[in-house]
């Protein structure tokens, strides 16, 4: 055991850096944990329409969303991200905001498409006019339906958004 | 495709219920009554080996002006597809169902099938099944208000839905407990 050099630390991203042969990570709290949740968006499996057709192209070994840590997870309980694939009826938002109350903090919601971003082309008694009415909307992807480069850009613009944010860990609700 | 020869038949056993029929593109139609749409189909089935319901839907004549003045065409009318297994062939029933008494006799006891397909009807476009064994809304929620389908349905709908407006309620209380990024905690 020596004195810890500059040198000796592997930068992993700005402000995070890994010591090797300790398992250990020096940096700023804040960033740390930023870093281990952008790293790992854990998104429920749950599709609505056509845009989940998309998602699950995204998904398989093409696009590879595993390689941004991004796992589909079947619960809503081990799940920290919502994407809001497809047309959202009025009568499947109150089962969507169910999943989405069942989601521990933090969580995310992406809203995939024209109809989760604004009703599409659906302006009609049966569709919500878009996914905002009834949820906390963080990334909106155009499109219909986005192709999975869109998706993988709106899960990037997702993974910038958590990086700058500031003691979620910490905060008493 | 040759014609079913049913469309005498029926003629000749239903006289009074027969409206008009026409073959289009091959396919034998049949405009009827409602009244004895049950015997019909019921002949239709034993008689005439239509053994398959392929679909039963509603069509609402309401801007069919021209139509509706020839007194062969009511507002509304329940259409019925079938097919025979055996001979291959099929018939097309138009039954036609007033506004003022906008019910049918339910054909379920012939083809249990045609349960889901009326209580679509029904909810949609508000034609009342008798004898249906449980005639209740099977896309809309249970207590929406109007039937969709109809044409003076309008396209946004009649006010709002109770359920829309709770879980908007709802969601607007729990929004007090949603991360704001100006909220900084311990740093």
């Amino acid at each position: 055991m020596g004195q810890l050099n500059e040198n000796d630390l592997v930068k992993i991203k700005d402000g995070v850096s890994f010591i090797p042969g300790a398992s250990a990570l020096v940096g700023p709290l804040n960033r740390i944990i930023n870093w281990g949740r952008a790293g790992s968006i854990w998104p429920v499996t749950f599709g609505l329409a056509c845009c989940a057709i998309e998602m699950m192209v995204a998904g398989s070994s093409t696009n590879d969303l595993d390689r941004f840590g991004i796992i589909f997870r079947a619960s809503p309980r081990q799940a920290d991200c919502l994407i809001l694939a497809g047309t959202i009826t009025k009568k499947m938002a109150p089962v969507i905001r169910r999943v989405y109350d069942q989601m521990p903090e933090p969580r995310y919601v992406l809203a995939m498409g024209s109809c989760a971003c604004s009703g599409g082309l659906f302006d009609t008694y049966a569709v919500v006019q878009g996914g905002d009415n009834f949820l906390p909307v963080d990334v909106y992807i155009p499109g219909c339906p986005p192709r999975p480069e869109a998706l993988i850009e709106g899960l990037i613009t997702l993974q910038k958004k958590i990086n700058q944010e500031q003691g979620r860990w910490s905060q008493l609700v | 495709m040759e014609s079913t020869g049913i469309i005498p038949r029926l003629e000749v056993s239903y006289p009074d219920d027969v409206l008009h029929s026409y073959q289009y593109c091959g396919q034998d139609v049949v405009l009827t009554r409602k009244k004895h749409i049950l015997d019909i189909c019921s002949f239709i089935r034993d008689q005439c080996a239509m053994n398959h319901l392929m679909f039963l839907c509603a069509v609402d004549n309401s801007r069919r002006k021209e139509a509706i003045g020839k007194n062969e065409y009511e507002r509304f009318e329940v259409v019925y597809q079938f097919y025979s297994m055996t001979t291959k062939h099929s018939i097309r029933i138009r039954a036609q169902v007033p506004d003022d008494d906008c019910s049918i006799e339910s054909i379920t006891s012939l083809w249990p099938g045609a349960d889901c397909l009326e209580r679509e009807c029904f909810d949609l476009m508000g034609i009342h099944f008798s004898s249906h064994p449980d005639l209740r809304r099977i896309l809309m929620p249970e207590d929406w208000k109007g039937h969709p389908l109809r044409k003076e349905y309008p396209l946004r709908g009649i006010g709002e839905w109770a359920g829309y407006e709770t879980l908007k309620e709802k969601s607007l209380e729990l929004r007090t407990f949603d991360y704001r990024s100006s909220q900084k905690g311990n740093e």
